[in-house]
């Protein structure tokens, strides 16, 4: 029986069947279903770690101590882990590791394009890299005995198309593995990197590459599909299968391994046909191996080097440079189109960062920004977020900014995950060097942006076991920091104010601006619509200007200005206030209003505003 | 059901064109077919366009993408949203779109304007004279919850394919929580009925 799953599914699947024990990582699009779905399965430890890194050595851990283990993350997070991963590769470990790298070519979802089959090569791993969900499940299990056999980590390296298509999936079952080891392994020649035992390994890992070079032209997963002899094409991951579609009649040599390279192989399809090349998405990593073999070939000088292929783009380039296509270019008719309305991602209606950013571009204070939701506040017209780099560099960025003398108060905004990630030692930095910036710590009670997972603060494990959550107060105090406010970021006097006060100093300062996320169930089961008082509206427009996607303008317009009146769309409407908290004219009505009216206490609109108990 | 089948779902971020791409995976998967599905996840879904692709054939699907121009049907959840992404549609495929506007936020924000529905009319016409617009979220309304308006439009869409209405309502079965199947029934059969019998 065959069931459709999506390349995480698969994944998680596969890694099941293999008799994972533990599993870690930090949600990141777009591997994070990975442990969300294998945190479901029974037999496996699973967790959401702090950050890449530190998944990287939990997993590490368990895999000495004889348990095979996985950790997950998304391209960017290989970087976080890279300091961890370049060790595994020196030490290798008592039972399988594999790190699966989802790479995320034209960033849906991410701050630079990266092709991670270079970290494998860089590390001397092996590399898998699947063509759909099939091939996810089955190179998961072919990690783990990889990894075993030549006593490596091995890296499941997938893109985005792969994780996020579904595909049918042949199950297997779980291969039960009982670890023999009780203690963790007395072997410091092998475990311990010191300089000299380091120095010993490194000819153990060059030796471990020329192995399984060797081995890979008789690894399972690479094979020639022998057709067509006049077009070769050497091909791996999803661009497979653009090539099977753009190239039906094509021989292909298609890679399961795609670090190292199998000579042979790629020397006898470079033998057998009359015009090699390679197909690959974002850098040429196969293209360069098969020159550094004295093999002739086209790949990058045809396809491109950035971005995501797809059949369109393949067909289009393949038949400019005269390779035999499928059937020519489909020739789309000319469309009369107007100029589009983008539809941008935009923080949600009830959005616990829109009042605080609102503050922000009021004050028009320079904001260094991280990686979440609140990131969106870039846009109009909030406006209110300068820079973003990477996870967790908000805070020190705003630091450095600081030392080097500027005229005004930088603002760092993280979120409560990403703090925790790699917040907290830029934060014990700004402590610790006295910088003169103000950290406002967005604490919406959940990691949002990847899809509300648990994190430290939320008191609550991946596999939901309850646990002590870490509070921000007292950290941050411990920390030094004397400066410290916390907000409830629905209230925009009190936020205002703690802002005031905290701008007002000159030394390290925190505001923690607290609401949960309005999009977590609990929250869910709060939403009172708010309405407009049409007869109090002027259509000022104060309120368009807090981007919020509730917020409509009106056929109706006022008989003075002549401009569109507010309308706001009751079903996407949380009853969050801030708008009613902006309106000059008291024309947005609160929650406590929208009830005694729908209680039939009284009219609403003649009611004083009530404003925020 | 012997031919291959292109399909292209768009929409808006939480109109749960996620629940129809599944559920036309499920049917391919049915029917015997081999299928592939592809979704982007992650920031596309706050409230941002959204596009899904789901491919049918009898033998095997290679890309999970469908190409420019190569959709036989496109299934629209918004009308905006059926103009930015109509260059998918084959020529002489079948547009079903939602008569549903969800003004962006920079129409509000003054930075663009929503297009008329001569636009978009227009726009479809030089592609394909097969047009179906379903009213997805008052069938849905009427049915008995707004939010079914996506079960509607997959109700138009199985009209437009030669396999057993069963097997379409089996797979709904398995997708919808069964407190609400009645009422996704409902959705789906008046969703059929805008095609005709």
């Amino acid at each position: 029986m065959k069931r459709i799953l999506s390349g995480n599914e698969a994944i998680a699947r596969g890694v099941w069947e293999a008799g994972v024990r533990v599993a870690a990582a930090y949600p990141g699009t777009p591997s994070t279903e990975i442990l969300e779905e294998l945190s479901l399965a029974p037999g496996v430890y699973c967790e959401w770690s702090t950050n890449e890194k530190v998944a990287v050595d939990v997993a590490a851990g368990a895999a000495m101590a004889g348990r095979r283990a996985l950790a997950t993350m998304k391209h960017v997070g290989v970087n976080v882990a890279a300091d961890s991963l370049f060790y595994t590769s020196y030490t290798g470990a008592e039972a399988g590791l594999v790190i699966v790298s989802a790479d995320d070519p034209a960033m849906h979802s991410s701050q630079n394009e990266q092709d991670n089959r270079r970290y494998a090569a860089f590390m001397r791993i092996p590399c898998l890299d699947p063509s759909d969900s099939q091939e996810c499940k089955d190179f998961a299990v072919a990690a783990f005995e990889l990894s075993e056999r030549f006593d490596t980590p091995v890296m499941l390296r997938t893109t985005t198309r792969i994780n996020h298509s579904s595909t049918p999936v042949e199950l297997g079952e779980r291969t039960e593995i009982e670890p023999e080891r009780k203690k963790f392994p007395r072997d410091s020649a092998k475990y311990v990197m010191v300089p000299a035992n380091a120095r010993a390994r490194h000819p153990v890992v060059e030796e471990r590459l020329r192995r399984i070079t060797d081995w890979a032209d008789s690894c399972p997963l690479n094979r020639i599909e022998w057709r067509d002899r006049q077009l070769g094409i050497i091909t791996a991951g999803v661009a497979y299968q653009y090539a099977r579609e753009v190239f039906p009649q094509a021989s292909v040599l298609k890679l399961g391994l795609v670090h190292p390279l199998p000579a042979t192989l790629i020397r006898e399809l470079a033998a057998g046909v009359e015009r090699l090349i390679v197909l690959e998405e974002l850098d040429p990593v196969i293209e360069e191996g098969v020159r550094l073999m004295g093999i002739a070939c086209e790949g990058k000088s045809i396809f491109p080097l950035m971005g995501e292929l797809d059949p369109t783009v393949v067909r289009a380039v393949a038949a400019h440079a005269g390779l035999p296509v499928d059937h020519a270019p489909v020739a789309v008719p000319a469309v009369p189109k107007p100029a589009l309305p983008a539809r941008p991602p935009v923080l949600c209606p009830g959005c616990s960062h829109r009042g605080v950013f609102q503050l922000l571009n009021k004050k028009k204070v320079a904001v260094s920004g991280d990686i979440g939701c609140y990131t969106l506040a870039f846009l109009p017209p909030l406006s209110a977020l300068h820079f973003c780099g990477c996870m967790g560099a908000s805070i020190a960025v705003a630091h450095g900014a600081a030392q080097s003398g500027l005229q005004e108060r930088m603002v760092a905004v993280i979120g409560d995950s990403t703090f925790y990630h790699t917040g907290l030692p830029a934060l014990a930095n700004v402590a610790y060097n006295k910088a003169n910036i103000l950290t406002i710590i967005l604490d919406n009670r959940t990691t949002a942006m990847t899809g509300h997972q648990a994190n430290p603060g939320t008191g609550q494990t991946l596999q939901r076991q309850a646990t002590d959550a870490i509070p921000l107060e007292p950290l941050v105090w411990a920390l030094g920091i004397r400066h410290v406010a916390t907000v409830d970021s629905y209230d925009l006097a009190s936020t205002a104010r703690a802002l005031k006060e905290l701008m007002a100093t000159n030394e390290p300062a925190v505001m923690i601006a607290r609401h949960a996320c309005a999009l977590l169930p609990e929250m869910r089961k709060q939403y009172v619509p708010l309405d407009v008082m049409e007869e109090k509206c002027t259509g000022c427009g104060i309120c368009f200007r807090i981007g919020c996607p509730a917020i409509l303008k009106a056929d109706e317009v006022d008989a003075k200005s002549g401009k569109p009146l507010a309308l706001i769309d009751r079903d996407l409407c949380t009853g969050c206030e801030i708008c009613a908290q902006l309106c000059p004219h008291d024309a947005i009505t609160f929650r406590d209003q929208v009830r005694m009216r729908e209680e039939g206490g009284g009219e609403a609109c003649t009611l004083p505003t009530l404003g925020r108990s | 059901m012997d031919r291959a089948t292109n399909f292209v779902l768009v929409g808006v971020g939480g109109q749960g064109t996620l629940l129809a791409s599944n559920i036309l995976a499920d049917i391919g998967l049915a029917a015997g077919l081999d299928v592939k599905k592809s979704e982007v996840h992650g920031m596309s879904q706050r409230g941002g366009s959204v596009v899904s692709h789901v491919r049918w054939h009898p033998e095997a699907v290679h890309s999970p993408l469908v190409g420019l121009g190569e959709a036989d049907i496109l299934l629209s959840f918004e009308k905006l949203e059926a103009l930015r992404f109509v260059e998918f549609l084959k020529v002489g495929g079948t547009a079903v779109v939602n008569e549903t506007a969800i003004v962006p936020i920079t129409v509000s924000a003054g930075t663009g304007v929503y297009p008329r529905d001569g636009e978009l009319d227009a726009a479809l016409a030089a592609v394909s004279a097969h047009v179906v617009k379903v009213p997805g979220e008052r069938l849905a309304q009427e049915a008995g919850n707004v939010k079914a308006a996506n079960v509607v439009l997959l109700g138009a869409v199985s009209r437009l394919l030669p396999l057993p209405e069963h097997v379409w309502l089996q797979c709904l079965e398995q997708r919808v929580p069964k407190k609400f199947l009645e009422l996704n029934r409902t959705a789906f059969a008046s969703g059929r009925a805008v095609v005709g019998a």
